[in-house]
């Protein structure tokens, strides 16, 4: 025990003390801030990189001339029929939208659109929505629906849920706050497992190619060495984890004594407010603070540390077993498909299918089988009703301790093996026989 | 007297090749035992069950009356063929960390440490990172970490490889030191003038199993072979006995080699010629262990 310490603390300082280390963890939120504020800055401005495009509009029926609106990406050209015959008409403009005189039931138009390049499925339903609109518009004229009567037809529903706890009292649940919620824990954890696991390779494979190994399990056992190298890397992770923690506490609260103190209603203030008989006003950031206050953030801390804990012991003992069974990165290849199968798996569908039913059969089942549980059962946190499903959790986590005792066990045996091998390309036929070796 | 070492009818078994079949040997204690082999004749295997990095099939292996055990491990300490330490680690952190996986205090492993780096002159590298040290400094380096916990049995594996003559004669004088502190000493090499040098006892594995053990004394007696050469200038003629080969030496001088009788005094045949030439040298022709080595190899090929 006291070896894998010493172990555990050389891994731990000598990944601390690097420069690269420092750097990532004060790079590495800036960098994917950047990265997500890039992403959601081309989503939002999906006009982005494109240019407007000139688009002809012959209009035989006389129904879409004025009433089709230019947009940002579009603009919208009325001619008459001699353009249609106009050759050059093609380099002018983007394309020539062209409406037949119909038969026209006054339910659905057919027109052709013109263009010398291949149109994208977003220009062409950008057309047929202007094209519909316009359609409308026309025949509300012809109905004599004028557009405040119209106003006044459409409504607007807001529905607030509410969580029903065992006591009947209800509380403010923010569906909207609990998938951002669920989806950013998984993703901490399915981006911490990959990025340690895989250092627990690379280690393994550094002190195989060094030929460091033999003098060290001269002195240790291989599964000590194992332990110690897998626990020092979790440590580097939690201390990362901890650093932005306390990195991002300081920058809310920041940010909060700059900014908010002066535009909340102090104590006082309110105080004031509610003796001259005025309603106090509720901001939406109350809102969705009430809905935070809501949450178990004690349990959900615990069950991230958890998860994040078995999950990395799990797989980072598989990572461990795949770099010893190795002599360089580049033969890693065949091996490491089949562990990052199932973790890939786990956070493609907790952003699809365990997101859309958190409480469904299958997400149920994915947030107990230990490959997938540490991802899926983080979205399925926040949506749990505790204590009715307490057994749920109970039991994910206790397969989970139960696998990744017996996965440590089984890696431990192919990595005493392993890393003693050199030169032949081990099979997964070699890697089971050496379960069974003394 | 008990053996420190007693390896007994040991065997292993890898999937398709039989690394050792059926070896034993007896080390005593206080003494280097030189375990000699071609490449591939189970030598590493061997030192690995000793360190119980792997485990024999079948026999046991004993220290000092007891079946190894994990206690054990701290009593040995193996330097292997292939060297390695971490590149990125300053040195005297390195050693002090090999030292501590020994069991050795943190404290005392400091000044040990010291005490090395300053008999091997490498003290003013102590904080620098391994990767910035020659080869011949990373393999001092190395020794240290392999003897800085005072094992009672060292395991060299080539210990020389990769140190020039100078070092190598260093390095020798170390071995010869620890032994006689009460140090006993296992190592495996090829070079077999080292063998005739320092070592007490050989022992010798060829395709998996055992060729040879003694002391090297009485190995090499009883692979002598009753021949004498003799070296002398002069013409040769009348009645002496033939010899079994003569050549011309580059210094004009003739070697001659003679079969002598059992029991037949070598002066015999140096008195007979000494009578007709110019005797320059004389000189028993003992096998060396080299010619013992390949003998024993192309014997067991052949």
């Amino acid at each position: 025990m006291n070896k894998i310490l010493l172990i555990t603390r050389r891994e731990y300082i000598s990944r601390v003390k690097k420069k690269s280390f420092l750097l990532m963890t004060i790079l590495g939120p800036i960098l994917i801030a950047v990265f997500y504020g890039i992403m959601i800055y081309i989503v939002v401005n999906d006009e982005l990189g494109q240019e407007k495009k000139d688009i002809a509009v012959v209009d035989r029926q006389g129904i879409f001339k004025e009433r089709m609106e230019s947009t940002d990406l579009m603009n919208f050209i009325y001619s008459d029929s001699t353009i249609s015959s106009d050759p050059t008409s093609l380099t002018k403009f983007y394309g020539v939208l062209e409406i037949p005189v119909s038969k026209n039931d006054g339910n659905t138009v057919s027109a052709s659109f013109r263009s010398r390049e291949n149109v994208s499925i977003q220009v062409k339903e950008i057309l047929e929505r202007k094209m519909e609109t316009a359609l409308e518009k026309y025949k509300m004229e012809q109905f004599g629906i004028s557009k405040t009567l119209l106003d006044s037809v459409k409504s607007e529903v807001k529905l607030q849920t509410l969580k029903i706890d065992q006591t009947g009292e209800a509380k403010d649940s923010s569906t909207e706050l609990y998938t951002v919620l669920g989806l950013f824990l998984a993703a901490a954890i399915y981006i911490f497992i990959f990025l340690y696991g895989v250092q627990v390779m690379r280690g393994v494979i550094e002190e195989k190619t060094n030929r460091i190994v033999e003098v060290i399990v001269s002195s240790v056992k291989p599964f000590q060495l194992m332990m110690g190298k897998v626990l020092g890397i979790a440590m580097v992770g939690l201390t990362q984890i901890i650093i932005w923690v306390v990195l991002s506490g300081i920058l809310i609260t920041v940010i909060s004594v700059s900014f908010s103190l002066d535009s909340l209603p102090d104590a006082e203030q309110l105080e004031q407010l509610e003796q001259s008989g005025q309603a106090v006003p509720i901001s939406g950031i109350q809102g969705l603070l009430s809905s935070v206050t809501s949450l178990n953030f004690p349990l959900i801390i615990l069950t991230f540390l958890f998860y994040f804990a078995g999950g990395y012991l799990l797989y980072s003992a598989l990572f461990a077993a795949v770099g010893s069974a190795v002599d360089s990165e580049t033969d890693t290849q065949q091996f490491m498909l089949p562990i990052t199968l199932p973790l890939v798996f786990a956070f493609v569908l907790s952003s699809s299918v365990v997101l859309r039913d958190p409480n469904g059969t299958l997400a149920f089942w994915l947030s107990m089988f230990p490959l997938t549980s540490p991802v899926v059962m983080m979205v399925r946190l926040p949506f749990l009703s505790m204590p009715e499903q307490n057994w749920e959790l109970g039991l994910s986590m206790v397969l989970l301790i139960g696998t990744f005792i017996l996965t440590i066990w089984l890696a431990g045996r192919i990595y005493r093996t392993g890393i003693l091998m050199y030169g032949k390309k081990a099979t997964y036929k070699e890697l089971f026989k050496w379960l069974f070796y003394r | 007297m008990q053996p420190f070492l007693e390896i007994s009818e040991v065997s292993k078994q890898y999937a398709t090749h039989l690394a050792l079949d059926k070896v034993s040997f007896s080390v005593p204690e206080s003494a280097i035992f030189g375990l000699l082999g071609p490449n591939g004749a189970g030598k590493t295997t061997l030192i690995r069950i000793i360190n119980q990095i792997t485990a024999a099939d079948t026999g046991e292996v004993k220290l000092k009356g007891e079946r190894l055990h994990p206690g054990h491990i701290s009593m040995i300490g193996y330097l292997p063929e292939e060297r390695g330490l971490y590149k990125k680690m300053k040195v005297l952190d390195q050693v002090i960390y090999f030292a501590r996986l020994k069991d050795v205090p943190a404290h005392d492993a400091k000044r040990i440490a010291n005490e090395w780096m300053e008999r091997f002159s490498i003290s003013d590298w102590r904080n620098k990172k391994v990767e910035e040290l020659s080869k011949g400094m990373q393999q001092k380096i190395q020794f240290i970490t392999t003897v800085i916990h005072k094992p009672k049995l060292i395991i060299l594996d080539e210990p020389f490889s990769g140190f020039d003559p100078v070092n190598t004669e260093l390095i020798k004088q170390e071995i010869t030191r620890l032994r006689d502190e009460g140090a006993t000493v296992i190592f495996s090499t090829h070079r077999m003038e080292s063998v005739e040098e320092i070592c007490d006892f050989v022992g010798m594995i060829n395709k998996s199993k055992k060729v040879l053990e003694g002391s090297v004394r009485d190995v090499k007696e009883s692979y002598r072979e009753n021949k004498i050469a003799i070296e002398f200038s002069g013409a040769l003629n009348g009645t002496i006995p033939a010899a079994l080969e003569s050549k011309k030496l580059p210094n004009g001088n003739i070697q001659n080699v003679y079969d002598l009788k059992p029991d037949e005094p070598m002066m015999n045949i140096v008195s007979a010629l000494a009578a007709k030439v110019h005797i320059h040298s004389f000189r028993e022709m003992v096998p060396s262990m080299h010619d013992i080595f390949i003998k024993l190899v192309q014997e067991k090929t052949a």
